[in-house]
């Protein structure tokens, strides 16, 4: 193994880095760069999707630390392009001096993401794992004239590192049972021991990290005052990457290293294992996003709630397991990102505009800007699952995977709340929309300005929500060969 | 060539958003009446041996890997129902022909919820049917939320909640069919034999969620409230068309799929059905808005369907896809009459307050349609309400003796609250115009200036009313081609 190579199957990440020290000295350089700033790193995570491309089909090093496999590739790429339309959000937020800094920022924690998906390993995944956090928690606290946004970055930090702390210490009892950090590895170790109270308190411990990050209740607490508090563009790239992120390693742990103590989650027939943990998490997730929203009055706070009831539906297809539960969460996952990018982008123009991201400033917007509002609506169906957008497919993927998982329909319970679950959201998502589209404009009947760079991201996030609702297969079928 | 309904009509809901607003209507009416052109052309076209199966348009894969597929059919009874929706549609434009608020939305939510429809009556797989049946409920929302009357964002959020709620079922009817059988081909899982214990948990799982959007009782209420709070155009299209998307699906989809669980509880969906003819019809009788009778009419003839459907026999369940027809004809023409020829006039829909306007000689071709309309509803031979319910009472004096009895008692209370509405709002007699003035109800001062009827309306109304004098004439030109249909499923006896 030469340095060489080790450089050329990690170029996507060191191509990512290399741009983010040139755009912290453009940043340097001169204050007022901003266009200059976001071009090279919208450049510099083009070359990276390129660099992505000419890697070898296969490949693995240092017992996993580092893996290339069509997987890993198709989401390192997923995750780029969601930090491509982060990076494009990014001139609309006011708010942000230091347009260098913040960038060279998400270009970290793009970093971040790439070894969190890349790795097959338990050490390599936590330094994945940090380095995502870290950027992220500055990233929620960026505006440092505003106290929510303070706020919010405390926060996160808190819980954050308490939940980094959970899962290291849960790692370190996995190793202990089996002697090794290697994914593949654990899953022979696994195989012949039955969960033992140390085992279960170390998958326990290790999956309290990853519901941390993928807003699963109750560790979903940090969530409501990151979204609404952050910088808009930090809180679209914490609700998207690094949820899509999170979601492929804990797919990976659980369903490759833990795959020997899977369980039952079917009613009546729970066995031990991680399955049972999940579908807790994901019963109370949807109970509680789904309930919490209704109460709400503020879209990112909404927001907010429904992605922890959206991360409840996601965990569906791993308590499933199995190729086609995995690849039904990859999905989901993937286009909910894309979805909640977009309403995160069209909050931001609306927030410019008004000053505020609360119902009342979204109210009548279809007369203040027709794009904006038929955009949003697009992503609020999606998200309520309706047809023919993406939401609605990804839906009847998860749930008809969780249903033919476990033989005789061991899951409709948990496919029958989740359903009952997206009911009582549809209430809230149509308040939502009901405000956009029914009520009447106050006094205030500024027209919403939309530059052509957001007038061109936005819509090309609503065409596809929309075709990835029409023609699935497209992602889907990528999704499904990529799997081993 | 019958599938170019949907595709016509998208693309009209499409085309309509990036044209100018004077345009609106015109583009509707175009993609309406085109749809509906294309759909008797099929009609005329199709021997009839051919619509005794459920027979393949189109087939394209549409996401392999999960085995999903672009799938059209055309039978007896859909091609009925895609008649009834082109009718339908057409004369709600011609009923919206002076929409003056945001026009080109308007018409681009209308079509949505014909597009859709089309889809459903004419989709052969399990999940494109979903997907089209699901696709009619929020462009609902948006048509009442936005341009209702009374109450309208209560009322659109209370229908749109049951359909959700309505489709919240289906969704897991369809998905245990889809684990179990493996295929989301109607065709392939009608031939599939699942287990009766599967059977007898999905079975109303599955009907009970399409039976929401039919108004089965007791969960019809956002029937009545839905009709009132939405615009003329929404009420026509809800009770001639949406309320049929859920018999249809309930025939199509429930019974067809798990005959065994139907078997089990059809007596069930036979009491249901008799309750909800007689009590709707009761609660009519007592309404005091013009509107409220016309809804809960709806659901009252909604039961007779359920009940045709019950029966389990060609003739009853056959009956019940004429009593589709019928009556989407019949509601949007007694919609059309209240909402659109009456409210919008007078400004009120106050049975007290419109006896006092003797609009029998204001408005004489609405007074004219209005009969026309009632009789049709309450079942004078001659028209379809007759011919339809007349079948279904038939089929089910061979297995519900008793039922047919019982709704026999309930035909005289439908006739009751019809002609009772129909004295009170254009034949009433002067003495009630003093409690009026007395302030009850505001009377709008310039009614007067836009009382004739537009040419527009009269055609709408006379399309309409022509339907439903020549199925009731001729019954047979529409049985001819259920029958056949009906008798090829396997949930009849």
């Amino acid at each position: 193994m030469s340095y060489l190579e080790l450089l050329k199957l990690a170029s996507p990440e060191a191509v990512i880095v290399v741009t983010a020290l040139a755009v912290l000295a453009i940043g340097l350089a001169s204050t007022r760069a901003f266009a200059l700033c976001s071009a090279v790193a919208t450049l510099g995570l083009v070359f990276a999707i390129g660099a992505v491309l000419v890697l070898p089909q296969n490949a693995t090093l240092f017992g996993g630390m580092l893996v290339i496999s069509p997987l890993n590739s198709l989401f390192k790429i997923i995750c780029i392009v969601l930090a491509v339309f982060t990076v494009l959000m990014t001139p609309s937020e006011k708010s942000l001096r230091n347009h260098g800094e913040y960038l060279a920022i998400i270009l970290l924690a793009t970093a971040g993401l790439m070894l969190l998906v890349g790795s097959e390993e338990f050490l390599m995944i936590f330094i994945g794992l940090e380095l995502l956090g870290l950027s992220l928690y500055v990233m929620a606290a960026f505006d440092k004239t505003d106290l929510r946004s303070a706020e919010a970055g405390l926060k996160y930090f808190l819980f954050g590192s308490t939940a980094s702390a959970f899962t290291l210490f849960g790692i370190s009892f996995v190793y202990g049972m089996s002697g090794t950090t290697s994914l593949a590895a654990i899953a022979e170790k696994l195989t012949s021991a039955s969960v033992q109270p140390l085992l279960a308190v170390g998958i326990i411990m290790t999956l309290v990290g990853f519901a941390f990050k993928i807003a699963a209740a109750p560790f979903h607490l940090w969530a409501p005052d990151a979204y609404q508090g952050a910088p808009v563009p930090s809180a679209a790239f914490i609700a998207s990457a690094s949820k899509v992120a999170s979601f492929v390693v804990l797919g990976k742990i659980v369903l490759v290293g833990f795959a020997p103590v899977h369980g039952g989650a079917a009613w009546h027939a729970m066995v031990a294992g991680w399955s049972p943990v999940l579908a807790t998490l994901a019963a109370l997730s949807i109970l509680v996003g789904n309930l919490v929203a209704l109460a709400q009055t503020n879209v990112r706070r909404l927001l907010a709630y429904s992605a922890v009831a959206h991360a409840g539906y996601t965990l569906l297809g791993l308590v499933a397991g199995g190729r086609d539960g995995f690849s039904a969460t990859l999905f989901y996952t993937t286009i909910y990102a894309v979805t909640l990018v977009g309403a995160f982008g069209v909050v931001a123009l609306v927030r410019r505009e008004t000053g505020g991201d609360d119902f009342s400033d979204f109210s009548g917007l279809w007369s203040r800007s027709p794009l904006l509002a038929g955009c949003m609506s697009i992503f609020i169906l999606s998200l309520a699952g309706i047809p023919p957008l993406a939401g609605f497919f990804g839906k009847f993927y998860l749930f008809s995977a969780a249903l033919g998982a476990g033989g005789n329909h061991g899951l409709l319970w948990l496919v029958a709340l989740a359903l009952f679950g997206s009911l009582i959201s549809l209430y809230y998502y149509l308040i939502v929309l009901k405000v956009i589209f029914v009520d009447e404009t106050a006094a205030q009947t500024s027209v919403v300005k939309v530059d052509l760079l957001s007038r061109l991201s936005l819509t090309l996030l609503a065409l596809l929500v929309l075709l990835l609702g029409i023609t699935p297969e497209t992602l889907a079928a990528r999704i499904i060969a990529s799997l081993p | 060539m019958i599938a170019w309904t949907i595709y016509i009509t998208f693309a009209g809901a499409v085309v309509l958003l990036f044209m100018p607003r004077f345009l609106a209507r015109w583009i509707a009416l175009v993609t309406t009446v085109a749809d509906f052109v294309v759909s008797l052309i099929a009609f005329f076209q199709t021997s009839i041996v051919d619509l005794a199966h459920f027979n393949t348009i189109v087939r394209v894969p549409w996401v392999p890997s999960l085995g999903m597929n672009y799938h059209l059919a055309v039978d007896g009874i859909s091609l009925t129902m895609v008649l009834v929706t082109g009718i339908v549609a057409v004369s709600t434009v011609l009923f919206s022909w002076d929409a003056d608020h945001r026009q080109n939305e308007f018409f681009f939510w209308l079509l949505l919820v014909v597009a859709g429809s089309y889809g459903v009556f004419l989709s052969a797989d399990l999940f494109l049917l979903f997907v089209f049946y699901e696709l009619v409920i929020v462009p609902k929302y948006f048509l009442i939320a936005i341009f209702g009357s009374t109450n309208k964002e209560y009322g659109a959020m209370k229908l749109t909640l049951y359909s959700f709620f309505g489709g919240a079922l289906v969704f897991i009817g369809i998905l245990v069919a889809y684990v179990t059988a493996g295929s989301l081909d109607l065709n392939q899982l009608a031939q599939f034999q699942f287990a009766p214990q599967l059977q007898a948990w999905a079975f109303p799982v599955l009907f009970l969620g399409f039976a929401v959007l039919a108004g089965i009782w007791p969960l019809h209420t956002w029937a009545p409230t839905g009709h009132v709070a939405a615009p003329t155009a929404g009420s026509m299209l809800l009770a001639g068309i949406v309320m049929k998307l859920g018999a249809y699906g309930g025939l199509r989809v429930a019974m067809n799929l798990f005959p065994q669980g139907f078997e089990m509880w059809r007596n069930w969906i036979a009491i249901l059905a008799v309750i909800g003819i007689l009590y709707a019809a009761a609660v009519a009788l007592r309404q005091s808005d013009l509107k409220f009778v016309i809804g809960y009419s709806s659901v009252s003839h909604m039961g007779f369907v359920l009940l045709g459907l019950a029966t389990a026999n060609a003739l009853g369940v056959s009956g019940a896809v004429l009593q589709m027809f019928s009556h989407g004809v019949i509601a949007a023409l007694l919609f059309a009459v209240a909402g659109r020829m009456i409210y919008r006039r007078t400004h009120t829909r106050e049975l007290d307050a419109l006896s006092g306007m003797n609009l029998s000689h204001v408005l004489p071709f609405a007074a004219f349609t209005f009969v026309v309309a009632s009789a049709a509803s309450i079942g004078i031979p001659g028209f379809s309400g007759f011919a339809a319910e007349i079948t279904i009472l038939i089929g089910a004096w061979k297995t519900f003796p008793l039922a047919v009895w019982i709704t026999g008692a309930g035909m005289v209370l439908v006739a009751a609250f019809t002609l009772r509405a129909l004295k009170k709002s254009f034949f009433g007699d002067a003495v009630s115009s003093v409690r009026m003035q007395e302030g009850r109800v505001t009377l709008d001062a310039d009614w007067n200036e836009q009382q004739s009827i537009t040419a527009a309306e009269k055609i709408g109304a006379a399309l309409l009313m022509f339907a439903t004098l020549a199925v009731g004439l001729y019954p047979k030109f529409l049985l001819d081609r259920i029958m056949p249909a009906v008798e090829a499923m396997r949930c009849l006896k």
